[in-house]
């Protein structure tokens, strides 16, 4: 697994595989939006009805509020409360912990039902669990071969200055 | 830590203002997203209370252009001063990549100047991070104040490390972006040494 110091890494293969799981997830579990997010509250993935969605806010809140609750679970002797539910009028939220790292969010209305959720929500945290390990494990690999595959090695400070101009 | 993305070619880092409260981190926050246009910048979120004091913490999303092929974003995130709200203050540093320490110039916030940047460390080390090797730069605030300690004080004090530091007037905007500009370029460059 990905140590808490790492940099995470997407390559364009494991962002497919993601998508697909997403997608399917979406359908699966008759939702409206799923979305994937680093726990330092990096949008990761997002599928379904986002159009209308400020995805980037709700990572960022999404992460914080696993935090808070993280420290609640610590607080009491808990190693972490893997599972979030927030009613809503019309629209829940599912939040759940995948691998260890990542956070899944599903929001769904009253086409879809809670224990359906969670039902599919299971089987799909294991296949994604799966796709990041090997995430995981070619992030090493990567690192451990010549470090001029990096795009960043090359960056000139004239390039950070151009950002700000 | 920075998240690189390869499909969408992003990278994105997140950093953090730090400082006792009411030194100004919010204002930076809030400065910035008002001088930036608007295709550059996310919704700015605050979590704070009735009276406006931060609470959990206020978030920015910036983008700042292209490096490489790469766009770059920006998490701006800010954590609540106030000494009781430490528990919070820790999670925000998860996965930090640089941190402005926003300092208070006014003679009467000195101490609190000090325990925060103590603080600061000590949370840092909880997260697995090293205050001595983080990318780090100080905003000596409130310049613009009658009672400011001299910044040569302030230095000794708070800046053993020889850190990037930037004299600031946070309401009138005066040293904001420069302090961006500052952490902005110490991530990048520890990016490019693969940190």
């Amino acid at each position: 697994m990905l140590g808490p110091q790492s940099s995470l890494v997407m390559y364009d293969e494991e962002f497919q595989r993601i998508s697909q799981l997403l997608e399917k997830l979406l359908r699966e579990s008759n939702s409206k939006v799923i979305f994937l997010v680093d726990k330092n509250g990096q949008l990761i993935a997002a599928s379904g009805e986002t159009a209308n969605l400020d995805t980037t806010s709700l990572a960022s809140l999404t992460a914080g509020n696993i935090a808070a609750t993280g420290g609640l679970a610590k607080l009491i002797g808990e190693k972490e409360f893997s599972i979030l539910f927030h009613e809503g009028e019309k629209d829940n939220i599912h939040i759940s912990i995948v691998g260890g790292r990542v956070i899944l969010v599903v929001i769904f209305d009253q086409r879809s039902s809670l224990g359906l959720v969670r039902l599919r929500v299971k089987k799909a945290s294991n296949d994604l669990a799966t796709v990041f390990e090997d995430l995981a494990r070619r992030s090493q690999e990567q690192s451990s071969s010549s470090s001029s595959s990096s795009p960043f090695a090359e960056i000139t400070d004239d390039d950070i200055d151009n950002l700000f101009n | 830590m920075s998240f690189i993305n390869y499909a969408s070619r992003e990278i994105n880092c997140k950093i953090v203002y730090y400082g006792p409260g009411l030194c100004g981190k919010t204002t930076n926050l809030q400065f910035i997203y008002d001088k930036t246009a608007n295709d550059a910048k996310g919704k700015m979120i605050s979590l704070a209370t009735e009276t406006e004091r931060t609470l959990f913490f206020d978030f920015l999303p910036l983008a700042l252009g292209e490096i490489r092929g790469f766009k770059t974003r920006f998490h701006l995130y800010t954590v609540p001063g106030q000494v009781f709200y430490d528990a919070s203050r820790k999670l925000i540093l998860k996965g930090v990549d640089g941190v402005v320490f926003v300092a208070d110039s006014q003679e009467e916030r000195f101490d609190a100047n000090i325990e925060s940047l103590e603080n600061l460390r000590d949370n840092l080390e909880e997260q697995g991070f090293d205050l001595d090797k983080i990318p780090f730069v100080i905003q000596f605030n409130k310049r613009d104040l009658p009672n400011a300690t001299p910044v040569e004080e302030l230095s000794k004090l708070l800046n053993e490390r020889s850190v990037p530091e930037l004299e600031a007037c946070a309401t009138t905007g005066e040293g904001v972006f420069e302090t961006l500009k500052a952490i902005a370029k110490l991530v990048l460059t520890d990016l490019k040494k693969g940190g």
